[in-house]
């Protein structure tokens, strides 16, 4: 299998319970090396729980889910997983950054600090040399001139900025963006969206949930759309939007546009 | 309120250039009517015969006085040392996700926080009657020997502590976001560098403010060792008083030394706290704009 190798997520049949309620049902989902892969989806449909599952901030109750060819947090030995130790899974998780809704800054931080924290407490970089990076990843999301504020100082948009900065400085192979804009005031949603184009166009591998159907258009190789707990369909964005296939999938659609563009 | 309050401050400007205030007429009576009442009681105790005022200078830094000051200063740290640290223990283990670390950690609290500090007193004064001598490899030790006044005082004050302070820590670290866990996982942390280096430092800024005031607790709670005869500030008055009979004087020379005491720690915990309250609550724009001036005057 030559092209499990540039594979960069492998699910297959990934469920998920919590309690009673089963979240995911068995999804499938292939991100080649490179891919920009749009999740969009209800709300509830098992999304956030998805992206969580990928770098196991969430364990999986059975299916495969791989990452650059290995488990994340199992090793295969004769057959059978085995659950690898703290550090190793910590070293792992590690090489995925993840972008979250709510930003989750460190608040006592400047956002210089947030950036370097990491990778000078793994032992990835020297202080002085995690300085350096910082204020180049700072300038790369436009925000030079703010490296020494602290979250509660900077808006909604620039705080996303530096959470996206933040992920970058572990120079993950795959990027998890989790709705990174769903918590932004309409007239920030831009700045945001432009950085992540800045990523996609660099080729950095994406996995982005969003509501923004006009990103994922522009921006993504793949579309999928997840309702009940399964990816339903899945394809190249230009032709989901246009005709979907599935009815699930049109009815969604349709009502995100209405409320992106209402009829007046 | 007048319509003109409920205006907008737009409006306000044009239509009425001068918006007045009305006389607080009833918060000006009212604080009127408590500083009469507190010059009255005042008047009443200062004329009182019976208070010797003359004397309370000198016992003010009377050497027994200064003494017994110290040994309750030293206790209260000490006691507060053993609080923190043992606290700070006992919560990791309360929060630790381990079902044997858990439950020992609650037994502690559930019996140190809830047996009275006075019969926690009276038990360590009089552990040698349940556990006479330790022994350890071929050295047998008196715990009479060990546990002399002092160190009884300063178990159970530190040990009741510790129960008081694993609680106050505990909510402290439960008051960090979940969304900060998440952030340092995703970020490749293990959890004791997430605990150290994120969680904790946030923590501390909810610690701080019930940390102080347990610690003016302590301050007053450990003159309860007056019970074993230990010679604090308390009990150093009251041999005085016993002889001179001056007791209110006395007492209100402790008193004061309480107060003073008090007063410090409780300006050292506002600085505590603004030096812990870094990222939160906006600072001063000034403040800001010339790190932004700073950045842009960078080569
Ligand atoms: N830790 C949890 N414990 C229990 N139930 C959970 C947990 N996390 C998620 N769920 C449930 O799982 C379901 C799917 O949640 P999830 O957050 O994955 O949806 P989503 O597609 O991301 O939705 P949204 O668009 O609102 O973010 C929801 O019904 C939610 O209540
Ligand atoms: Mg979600």
């Amino acid at each position: 299998m030559t092209a499990t190798v540039d594979l960069m997520v492998r699910a297959e049949g990934v469920r998920k319970r919590f309690g009673d309620t089963e979240v995911l049902k068995g999804v499938d989902a292939m991100v080649s090396r490179g891919e920009v892969f749009c999740l969009i989806g209800a709300s509830g449909s098992g999304k956030s729980t998805f992206l969580r599952c990928i770098n196991h901030l969430e364990t999986i109750d059975s299916g495969r889910l791989l990452v650059d060819g290995r488990y994340v947090g199992y090793e295969e030995r004769d057959g059978s997983l085995f659950e690898v130790g703290e550090r190793e899974l910590a070293a792992r998780r590690a090489e995925i950054g993840m972008v979250f809704q709510r930003f989750n800054l460190f608040p006592h931080l400047t956002a210089l600090e947030n950036v370097t924290r990491a990778p000078v407490m793994l032992g990835r970089m020297k202080r002085a040399e995690a300085i350096e990076t910082a204020r180049v990843l700072l300038a790369r999301v436009g925000l030079a001139d703010r490296a020494d504020h602290y979250p509660s100082e900077l808006s909604g948009g620039q705080q996303q900025r530096v959470a996206i900065a933040r992920a970058l400085a572990m120079a993950p192979k795959l990027m998890l963006f989790d709705e990174p804009t769903s918590a932004l005031d309409p007239e920030l949603v831009g700045e945001v969206l432009s950085v992540m184009k800045d990523l996609a166009r660099e080729g950095r591998t994406m996995v982005v949930v969003t509501h923004e159907i006009g990103f994922a258009r522009d921006v993504a190789d793949t579309l999928a759309f997840m309702d009940g707990g399964q990816i339903v369909e899945c394809g190249p964005p230009d032709r989901m939007i246009r005709e979907p296939s599935h009815p699930r999938t049109a009815a969604f659609l349709s009502r995100v546009r209405l409320a992106s563009h209402p009829p007046d | 309120m007048t319509e003109a309050q409920v205006m907008t401050g737009l409006e306000a400007a044009y239509a009425f250039p001068v918006v007045r205030r009305r006389f607080p007429i009833g918060q000006f009576a009212t604080g009127f009517g408590a500083i009469a009442a507190l010059a009255f009681i005042a008047a009443v105790v200062g004329k009182s015969q019976a208070v010797e005022w003359s004397a309370i200078p000198a016992f003010m830094i009377d050497p027994s006085i200064l003494g017994g000051l110290l040994l309750t200063l030293q206790l209260t740290v000490a006691a507060m040392l053993i609080g923190i640290a043992l606290g700070a223990v006992l919560s990791a283990m309360a929060i630790s996700g381990n079902i044997v670390l858990q439950t020992m950690a609650a037994g502690f609290v559930w019996c140190f926080r809830g047996v009275p500090l006075i019969v926690q007193i009276f038990f360590w004064f009089n552990i040698a009657l349940f556990v006479p001598d330790l022994k350890l490899g071929g050295i047998d030790i008196s715990v009479n020997a060990i546990v002399t006044p002092a160190v009884a005082g300063l178990l159970a004050l530190g040990l009741h502590e510790a129960a008081n302070m694993s609680e106050v820590i505990r909510a402290g670290l439960l008051s960090v976001d979940s969304g900060q866990h998440d952030a340092c996982r995703a970020l490749g942390m293990t959890r004791g560098q997430a605990l150290r280096g994120i969680v904790l430092p946030q923590a501390i800024r909810v610690i701080i403010p019930p940390t102080g005031n347990q610690a003016i607790g302590m301050l007053k709670a450990s003159a309860i060792v007056s019970v074993i005869g230990m010679e604090d500030l308390l009990t150093r008055a009251q041999h005085i008083y016993a002889r001179n009979f001056l007791v209110i004087e006395l007492l209100i020379v402790a008193s004061i030394w309480y107060l003073a005491v008090t007063t410090i720690a409780t300006v050292g915990q506002h600085y505590l706290e603004r030096a812990f309250a870094r990222g939160y609550g906006r600072r001063n724009a000034a403040r800001a704009n010339a790190a932004v001036a700073a950045e842009d005057s960078r080569p």
